[in-house]
């Protein structure tokens, strides 16, 4: 077995940790149950760096009908509707491949959806790339669109919003996350405990071949370096078409109550769903490799249980129900195989045939992992270098404008959005940047009202200081929110980090989840689930720590929603909610060639009230226009409104630059007819819609054309060969 | 017998794929190329030969916008 | 009056244009491996990657079962309307003249576009006025129209799209054409997704109104 010779060491385990194989085993694992432990005991399946910390997240909600643990979370949305959604990550794979390492990040995250029982009904994307001067990153941006494009377009669910970012951090470790989020009636949804002794282990979907052999595990636990290239040729490849079979399948399984359980397959494959379903449950399964349908001659055993080949699921059926399964399976055209089974062993059996090739106890595969303590130690010098200058000190307020609006942290993200289908399925009202969440309505499916989606983070404010950052990247989802009348009903999560084992990153990392902890329980919106990316380092250091924030919630009246953009000539122009802006971590500072070593602290209960408040404006309907106020500071967020209305302001305001660029959580932009404006709780009016520029008194002014102009060229431009 | 299918944009109608992989072969440091299209490739196993073109009339190749070459008949099969 | 949306595996947005249909009329899906047309008025062949796209666009879904009796209702003089994947399905089964071939910037593209109706005498567009612009979405990445010279007459233009709204390079900006005889129309952009103001436009609903009056 070419295993054979392979110490546990090239696998990624540690000597303790292959001493505590042998003691859990009571003896050595051979080679495939090494292959198998080094793939379940890696630090992206077993979360050992950060399993711990990650208690500390509130979980509980009144709306929460799964926490986490299982495939996605879900909360209730009412109407006896159900909405399941997650985030995860594909960075490594997407580094080696962008297309279809973005992809298949797409096609992984749309099963864990299905497999609660829910039907995807919108992906999200947050990307983060080196700077668009350099080709690699241009290379990496463009293919990573196309992949999730090609994935989301192809099965017919719309992505409907989503964020890109470019930093200097990212140009070795890009970072692609997805999220999914999906809806069923709250009897469709299931859990993934395999239970019933006796019950049959069933395989639906492709066939396996050998499809990130030693991928995305893997890779996930270890830094990139120069060997890359050898790891390509495992880099799993998805189907989209094979996948919308799947989706419609499974989901007409559980519509007849046909599964007693099911399980998406993802990283490490057949060895890490099995062993998971089977601990859940608190029982062992027997899994017959020789059963399982091969797409490549020859496979090892080994192979078998660990391979990652694309749109598989795994299902526990009653044998009373089997032909059933097997029936319906036909009919969708999607390939069913009874591979193992259900026994009381508490032990995952590993067969080819008759022969016993593997046997693992599963608490020692999944519950009984080390996990390890973080070292934390605040940094006492600064882990990243300076941005590069890019924008004059002395440059006047109408230059600084225009290079912030094209900046491409900025910069319309028309070149990213018009490649997603967003309007499959016709929920999608509000689409990408035309309102600052996405709205799809509940009707189609039976439901009142409306969810509102958004994705968020700003990972070079989290490297300023990564307690405030995680903060504020969970006030920013929560305004975003607001800003379309949503409240929260959930958040899911994505860290990504760099290496843990360094003290610097465990003091981010810990700081981090502090600091969105607090945030959670300072806006009541509880932790669904999430995912951790650790070891985004290369030979040029980590990238910046970066916490990636997704919150659906619930608004009642669609047809109440705001867009940003001015709606009307003669509307009044208010800045609500609680608006304290610095240049500490701002785009101009960046610009300016500095990055802070600390932010602003933030009053957390007073945030939350101001988020309340917002959210009743918009809320109380006649709103035209809200738009928060984010990167870029308030000059960019009234440009932003300029440009998506095409109409310009007349405004007057402080004209510092910490007023006009300074950012910071909290402040909101809404605009509409005088009185409306004028009787909303703390509002700062600033000035009025009106004419073709935006003025800013005693400041200057600039054509809203050519506001749109820098806003809409500078991605495209990147572009132009 | 196994038949091998080239399928090509016709002439004269707007290429861009192959525009697009002929812009971007200089900038790998190649130059004195021109002229570039992309099309597709088939390959099959089949037990009567002079059935291809017909498979290509109908199926494999679209005659309104693709030219088609049935370019290797090998004896045997893969 | 009944339409009958044809399902392929693949189709993505069937369901929508189901629920377009049924805004208007009556309204079901038919599964592309069945020959019966269930006695429906109107043939919506819809959007989407039907067969995964696989070989060419519209090729393998040309030759399903259901398609087979579409193309005789066709001949028979039926109202067929092909949307996007649909559209590129009709060209392929010589219903209409014509291809569509890779956008020309290579990129899928999904934009609200607005399209002028040229022709207002066949039985899409009946409930429109010539020049009327419509807004209605497209989302494609091989939209791009072509037929060789001399095989697209003028009167068979139904949509074009306005000065500046040509998101894939068509000829003569090209967005929407018919058959000889009328009854054959297929179209790029998604009327189906422009039929709710709350989702942007309901501009797209006028095909499906037309459609539902009362057959000349």
């Amino acid at each position: 077995m070419s295993l054979a010779a392979a110490p546990h060491r090239e696998l990624g385990l540690t000597d303790a940790e292959f001493d505590g194989i042998c003691e859990r085993m009571g003896r050595e694992p051979n080679a495939l149950e090494l292959a198998v432990f080094s793939l379940m005991w890696s630090e992206h399946c077993a979360y050992k760096h950060s399993k711990k910390l990650l208690r500390l997240l509130p979980t509980d909600g009144p709306h929460i009908l799964m926490g986490p643990g299982e495939n996605a979370g879900v909360v209730d949305v009412g109407d006896g509707l159900a909405a399941a959604f997650k985030v995860e990550s594909h960075n490594h794979p997407s580094a080696v491949e962008p297309f279809q390492g973005a992809a298949t990040g797409v096609g992984g995250i749309l099963r864990d959806i299905f497999a609660v029982g829910a039907r995807p009904v919108a992906i999200l994307d947050s990307l983060r790339f080196g700077e668009l001067d350099s080709p690699r990153s241009r290379y990496l941006f463009d293919w990573a669109v196309k992949g999730i494009g090609h994935y989301g377009n192809s099965i017919g669910v719309p992505t409907v919003g989503g964020e890109v970012y470019f930093e200097p951090a990212y140009e070795q470790n890009c970072l692609v996350n997805a999220m999914c989020v999906g809806l069923a009636p709250r009897e469709r949804l299931i859990r993934s405990a395999a239970a019933g002794v006796g019950n049959q282990l069933v395989l639906l979907g492709a066939r396996t071949g050998r499809d990130g052999i030693g991928g995305a595990s893997v890779l996930a636990s270890a830094e990139l370096s120069e060997e890359d290239e050898s790891k390509r040729p495992t880099v799993q490849i998805g189907d989209p078409f094979e996948e919308s079979k799947l989706v419609e399948c499974c989901l007409d399984l559980l519509e007849r109550e046909l599964l007693a359980s099911l399980q998406d397959l993802g990283a490490a494959g057949l060895s890490s769903s099995s062993s998971e379903m089977a601990s859940k449950g608190e029982v062992g399964l027997d899994i017959d490799v020789s059963r399982v349908p091969l797409r490549e001659a020859d496979m090892e055993p080994f192979e078998i249980m660990i391979s990652e080949s694309q749109e598989r699921m795994l299902c526990v059926v009653e044998p009373r129900l089997l032909d059933d399964v097997l029936a319906l399976c036909e009919r969708w055209d999607v390939r069913a195989t009874v591979i193992g089974e259900v026994t009381d062993t508490q032990h995952l059996r590993v067969f080819d045939g008759d022969e016993l090739v593997g046997d693992m106890p599963v608490d020692a595969l999944v519950d009984d992992v080390p996990l390890y303590e973080l070292e934390p130690e605040e940094p006492s010098e600064p882990i990243y270098p300076d941005p590069p200058v890019r924008l004059d000190e002395e440059a006047s307020a109408g230059d600084t404008l225009l290079a912030l609006l094209a900046s491409p942290n900025i910069a319309s993200k028309r070149f990213v959005f018009e490649q997603y289908d967003a309007v499959v399925g016709s929920r999608t009202i509000r689409r990408p940047q035309s309102a600052d969440a996405a709205v799809l309505v509940l009707e189609p499916d039976g439901g009142s009202g409306a969810l509102a989606v958004s994705i968020d983070g700003n990972g070079r404010r989290v490297a300023c200081d990564p307690y405030t950052g995680a903060v504020e990247a969970v006030l920013e989802c929560a305004r975003n929110l607001a800003c379309v009348g949503a409240e929260p009903l959930g958040l899911t999560n994505c860290l990504n980090f760099g290496n843990p084992e360094k003290p610097h990153i465990a003091w981010q990392l810990t700081r981090a989840v502090e600091g969105l902890r607090d945030a959670c329980l300072a806006l009541g919106v509880p932790v669904v689930g999430g995912n951790v990316s650790l070891y985004n380092e290369g030979g040029g250091g980590p990238i910046y720590p970066t916490p990636v924030v997704g919150m659906v919630g619930k608004l009642p009246e669609p047809s109440a929603v705001p867009r940003t953009g001015f709606a009307e000539e003669g509307h009044a122009i208010a800045v609500v909610g609680m608006f304290e802006p610095a240049l500490a971590g701002s785009e101009l500072e960046k610009l300016r060639g500095r990055l802070a070593d600390s932010l602003p602290p933030l009053d957390l209960a007073a945030h939350a009230d101001a988020l309340v408040r917002v959210r009743a404006a918009v809320r109380g309907g006649g709103l035209p226009t809200a738009h928060d106020i984010s990167d870029g500071g308030l000059a960019c967020a009234l440009a932003e409104c300029c440009i998506e209305g095409g109409l310009g302001a007349r405004v007057s305001v402080d004209s510092d630059d910490a007023s006009l660029f300074g950012e910071g959580p909290g402040g909101v932009i809404v605009a509409g007819p005088r009185e409306l404006i004028e009787s909303l709780d703390a509002a700062v009016v600033i000035g009025e819609v009106g004419g073709e520029v935006l003025d800013i008194e005693g400041v200057g002014s600039v054509p809203v054309a050519e506001l749109r102009a820098a806003y809409e060229g500078a991605i495209p431009a990147a572009f132009a060969s | 017998m196994r038949a091998r299918v080239l399928i090509r944009p016709k002439a004269g109608i707007l290429d861009p794929q192959g525009q697009a992989v002929e812009r971007a072969l200089p900038a790998l440091g190649f130059e004195g190329v021109a002229n570039v299209h992309v099309g597709r490739l088939i390959e099959l196993d089949v037990e009567d030969a002079s059935e291809v073109p017909q498979m290509c009339e109908r199926l494999l190749a679209n005659p309104l916008i693709e030219d088609y070459e049935v370019v290797e008949l090998k004896e045997e099969a893969a | 009056m009944k339409f009958g949306v044809v399902r392929f595996p693949g189709s993505c947005d069937e369901v929508d244009a189901l629920m377009a249909c049924r805004r208007f009329a009556e309204a079901e899906l038919l599964w592309h491996g069945d020959t019966d047309l269930q006695g429906i008025d109107a043939v919506v062949v819809p959007g989407g990657f039907s067969y995964g796209d696989y070989l060419r666009v519209g090729a393998i879904a040309r030759f399903s079962p259901l398609m087979e009796s579409v193309i005789e209702f066709a001949h028979e003089g039926g109202p067929v309307l092909g949307i996007c994947n649909g559209f590129q399905v009709l060209c392929e089964a010589g219903l209409l003249p014509g291809a569509l071939l890779p956008n020309d910037s290579l990129r899928f593209v999904c934009r609200q576009v607005d399209v002028i109706v040229e022709n207002t005498d066949t039985p899409f567009t009946r409930a429109c006025a010539a020049g009327d612009r419509l807004s209605i979405p497209v989302k494609h990445t091989t939209g791009r129209y072509y037929a060789p010279e001399g095989t697209l007459p003028d009167e068979q233009v139904v949509l074009r799209y306005a000065p500046g709204h040509n998101p894939n390079g068509s000829m003569d900006d090209v967005a929407g054409v018919c058959n000889e005889g009328g009854n054959v129309m297929g179209l790029m952009p998604h009327p189906e997704h422009a039929v709710d103001l709350l989702t942007g436009s309901a501009d797209g609903g006028r095909l499906f109104e037309s459609l539902a009056m009362v057959p000349a």
